[in-house]
Parts: structure tokens; C-alpha cells; sequence
């Protein structure tokens, strides 16, 4: 079990509960502490609240009860700005934008640099090393547009670690993504990890992350198992690659 | 006010060519060429974030401004500056807070803006020939003053978006993701709603109240077809915008039209051409 409150904790929530309408709780009872340098995964069935859970993480939504912790701090809290990279589920970028693949990444920069700095070397270094972690560094110039799907994906991937954060949290990053992507998302992931960063992943499929886990939450309104991968595979689940007993599994998850 | 008659005496002093070489036709360049630039790179961030019509609407109110004006005794520049700016950010506070969703909440304002106006100008004697300059703009008989005025409000909102145009960015992307990444994304929206208030207001007596919006958009959508990033969208948009100016002014001249609407319709004739254009090419890449 999670142990809270814990002051080296990167997010800590304490009895968290949280509703869109009354006497319905998405979530409840919600404790769960994120250590430095884990690489956690949160996984559920539809519905169980994880979108939420990132939403109260980030600062987007409040609890009803309980309380969150970003760095120690309210979430949200100037002080932290930067420390935090994000990835939203499906960004859908309107047709409208008309913008190249550094646009969007550099923007990523902004995290850091706050909305009035110009850009400066390191600047653009990190957004070369961001681009080149995806695999993107020959498309920089390309329009957003023509990317493919799993592209684009990677590009706002790019966009969260070119912010050099300490956090990162991802939203359902590779559903529907090719391969290729996968195989560089993880590469990116755990390049980030190693650089002493903690990442936070939403996801249905960890088949292209699983060996690279250090610790599988499982959210359906309550927290449902939290431990090693292999302890979940010691339940009969496993997480391996080309195998989905995770989502068989999840659906059966009380 | 003395920068405008310096502005005066420089725009009449000028040896410029035909059909330039009259002090009107250069107030004239003076006040377009700003415009012409300053629209468009606001209208970069409304197109995008699919906020074309934002610029129409606040053309209404902006028209109700003028009516004020023109029944208080105030000079109508200031009073549609006010009305339009206190509009703008009212419409952008409502907007964030998921009140003005749809469009059936800015078309009150719109209509709003109109219907006060139109009421307004029936408590003046008459029907002020000053109110039909700035519906159907009067390019052609812009005073020193104005032009000071649309050069200072022209300089400013440029100056903005060149210092905001990298947040704006993010937050037309994504106004979630702006606010995880810590950018003051209602402020933002705040001023990017004022300086169209601001813009529409230096771009009336060019074009217009009821084309006031179609400088914003049209040479983005030209833009848009052409550009590959930001900076090339905010430059070409400019650029069209600029053109279309000086284009419009000159045909207007030769052929004695109405200068506010040959400026649209040469804007409207460079995205047509633009598209064509493409629409050719790619079917030509396609074979």
C-alpha cells in the first residue's frame, strides 16, 4: 500500500474523492503517493475515474474531499511552473492551425521559459533534444498536418518533454498508434526516467511499457492493486508485449 | 497633437508616384498600410482558434460606439474605442466561463450593438454624414489626427502580438494544456479580445464597420494555404494584408471606386487565386 504524505513524494493524494454530480463519486477514498524517479502506470476499465485522477493531479479539477499535493505544493502553484510535462488524451489539433512540427514542440519550451522570454540557445537545444527523443528530428519543418497519427502523437509528446519536466503525466498516449511509435515512445519514456524523471502514464495498452514499469496502479472509483507488474502477473496477468490480458482482466476487475 | 500634424506634413510631403503623389492618397497609405499589416496578424489567432466572426461582432458594438459619439459630442474614435473594448472583454470573460458557448450568446451582443446604435443616432437631427464614414469606411478623407491615431493604436497591438505570439500559440493549440504549463491563459484571451476591439477601431474609417472583420480573416485564409509555420503565417497574412491595401487604393484611383470595399475585394480575389492555385497544383502532384 502506499505510504502518504511522504515529503520527498513528487504527487500525493490523500483521501481523495471527487464527482460531477452529487452522491456520485468518480472517484473515492483515493490515496496514492508517487515517489522520484518511478515510472507508474495507471491503468482501469473505462469509466474508472483515470482521466479524472490526472485532472485533479494537474490542477484542472478540484476534490470534493481529501486533498492533492503537486511538489509539496497546491497544484497549479506558480513555483512549480515547468515541473510538470503533460500529455492530453487525443489531442485533436484544429484544422485551422498552421504550424510546423518546431511550433509545436517549441511552445512545449514555454513550460520553462515562461510567456514572455524569448527563446535562447538551451532553449533550442531542448526542443532539438525533445524532437530527436520521438524520432521527429528530420520532420521539424513539416507541417503538423501532414504527420500521420502516431506522428502527431509523438510531436505532443515532444511538445511535454521539451519542457524538461520532472513529472511527466500521459493520457491514453499510444491508443491506435503505429508501431514504430510505440517502440520510440517507450525509448522516450525510459530516456527520461533515467534522467531522473518521473513518469506518470495513463494507458490501456502497456504492452509496448511493460517491462519498463516499476509500478502498476489499478483505479476503478477505489484503488483496486498497487504494486510491482510482477505482482500483477503472479494474478495471472500478464502485461508482456502482443498479449491483452490486461484489458480481459480489467473488465473483470470489482 | 503634434505628432499628427509631423505625420501630416510627411505623408503630404512625400515625392511619392501616381497615384500616390496627393497628401489624401498618402493619409490614405499611411492609415491602410497599418491596418493592413496589424489586422491580419490578430486575425492569425481568431482564425485559428475558429473566433472568425469575432471581429464582425465586435464591429457591431463598436458601431454603437460611434452612435454615442456622435449624439454625446465625443469624438467617435474614442467612444467606439470604449464601447468596443468594454464589449471584447466581456465577451471573453463570458466565453471562459462557458457562458457564451454558442453562438446565440454573441449574437445578442451583436444585434445588441446594432439596435443601440440605430436608436442612438435617432436622437441625433440627422443622419450624421460622419456615421456612414465609418460604416462604409472613408479612407479618402482620413485627417492627420486620425492617421496619428490609427499609426499609435496599430503600433501598440503589433507590438503585443509580437511579444504574445508565442503563448497565444499554446493556447489556440490548447487552453488546457497552457494552463497545466502555467500560462496566464485568461489574460491572454483578455488581450487578445482587446486588441481586436483596438484593431477593429483603427480599421473603420479604412474599410469599414461592416468589413472591419474581413482584413482579420481573409489574408489568413490566404495564409493558411501557403504557410508551413507561425512565422511564416503571421508574415504572409501581413503581407497580404499589405498588398491588398496598396492594390485596392491604386484600382480605386483608377477606376474612381469605393476604396473600403476594393481593398476587400482584392483580398477576396487573392485567397480565390490562392486556392485555385493550389487546387491545380496538387491535383498536378496527384497525376
Amino acid at each position: 500500500m502506499p505510504s502518504n504524505g511522504e515529503r520527498d513524494a513528487v504527487a500525493v493524494l490523500e483521501g481523495v474523492r471527487f464527482g460531477y454530480s452529487a452522491g456520485h463519486p468518480v472517484l473515492d477514498g483515493i490515496d496514492l503517493a508517487i515517489r522520484p524517479g518511478q515510472f507508474v502506470a495507471l491503468v482501469g476499465p473505462n469509466g474508472s475515474g483515470k482521466s479524472t485522477l490526472l485532472r485533479l493531479l494537474l490542477g484542472l479539477a478540484s476534490p470534493d474531499a481529501g486533498q492533492v499535493r503537486l511538489f509539496g505544493h497546491r497544484p497549479g502553484d506558480p513555483a512549480d511552473r515547468g515541473r510538470v510535462g503533460y500529455v492530453p488524451q487525443r489531442p485533436n489539433l484544429g484544422e485551422g492551425v498552421a504550424a510546423s512540427v518546431a511550433d509545436l514542440v517549441s511552445s512545449g519550451r514555454l513550460a520553462r521559459l515562461g510567456w514572455r522570454r524569448r527563446p535562447r540557445a538551451a532553449d533550442r537545444a531542448a526542443v532539438d533534444a525533445a524532437l530527436d527523443a520521438v524520432g521527429l528530428g528530420d520532420h521539424r519543418d513539416r507541417r503538423l498536418r501532414e504527420l500521420s497519427g502516431g506522428q502527431q502523437q509523438r510531436a505532443f509528446i515532444a511538445r511535454a518533454l521539451a519542457g524538461e519536466p520532472e513529472l511527466l503525466v500521459l493520457d491514453e498516449p499510444v491508443a491506435g498508434v503505429d508501431v514504430e511509435s510505440q517502440a520510440l515512445f517507450r525509448r522516450s519514456l525510459v530516456h527520461l526516467q533515467t534522467l531522473g524523471g518521473t513518469v506518470l502514464l495513463v494507458s490501456h495498452e502497456l504492452g509496448a511499457v511493460a517491462d519498463a514499469l516499476d509500478r502498476v496502479v489499478v483505479l476503478k472509483s477505489h484503488i483496486r492493486f498497487d504494486g510491482p507488474p510482477a505482482e500483477l502477473a503472479a494474478s495471472g496477468v500478464s502485461l508482456g508485449v502482443h498479449r491483452d490480458d490486461l484489458p480481459v482482466w480489467l473488465e473483470g476487475v470489482r | 497633437m503634434i505628432v499628427a500634424s509631423a505625420l501630416g506634413l510627411l505623408a503630404g510631403a512625400l515625392p511619392l508616384p501616381w497615384p500616390f503623389e496627393r497628401e489624401y492618397m498618402q493619409l490614405a497609405l499611411a492609415a491602410g498600410l497599418v491596418v493592413g499589416a496589424c489586422a491580419p496578424l490578430i486575425g492569425v489567432f481568431l482564425v485559428q482558434r475558429r473566433m472568425s466572426l469575432l471581429g464582425d461582432g465586435i464591429g457591431h458594438l463598436a458601431f454603437a460606439g460611434v452612435a454615442g459619439g456622435v449624439v454625446a459630442g465625443v469624438w467617435p474614435v474614442w467612444a467606439a474605442l470604449a464601447v468596443s473594448t468594454a464589449g471584447a472583454f466581456t465577451i471573453d470573460r463570458l466565453r471562459s466561463r462557458g457562458k457564451a458557448q454558442g453562438d446565440l450568446a454573441l449574437a445578442v451582443f451583436f444585434y445588441g450593438g446594432i439596435a443601440a446604435g440605430v436608436v442612438l443616432l435617432g436622437f441625433a437631427d440627422s443622419l450624421d454624414q460622419g456615421v456612414n464614414a465609418y460604416l462604409f469606411g472613408a479612407i479618402l478623407t482620413v485627417e492627420p489626427a486620425e492617421v496619428a491615431v490609427v499609426v499609435a493604436l496599430g503600433a501598440l497591438s503589433a507590438a503585443a502580438i509580437l511579444v504574445c505570439r508565442r503563448a497565444l500559440f499554446a493556447t489556440v493549440v490548447d487552453e488546457e494544456w497552457a494552463t497545466v504549463a502555467g500560462l496566464p491563459v485568461d489574460a491572454l484571451n483578455s488581450v487578445l479580445a482587446v486588441l481586436v476591439a483596438v484593431v477593429i477601431v483603427a480599421s473603420m474609417r479604412v474599410v469599414g464597420l461592416l468589413l472591419v472583420a474581413a482584413l482579420m480573416v481573409l489574408p489568413v485564409a490566404t495564409a493558411q494555404l501557403l504557410a508551413r509555420t507561425q512565422r511564416g503565417l503571421l508574415v504572409i497574412s501581413g503581407g497580404v494584408g499589405i498588398s491588398s491595401v496598396v492594390v485596392g487604393l491604386v484600382c480605386a484611383r483608377l477606376w474612381d471606386l469605393a476604396p473600403g470595399g476594393t481593398i476587400v475585394l482584392v483580398a477576396v480575389a487573392v485567397f480565390v487565386l490562392s486556392a485555385a492555385a493550389g487546387a491545380v497544383l496538387s491535383d498536378s502532384q496527384i497525376g
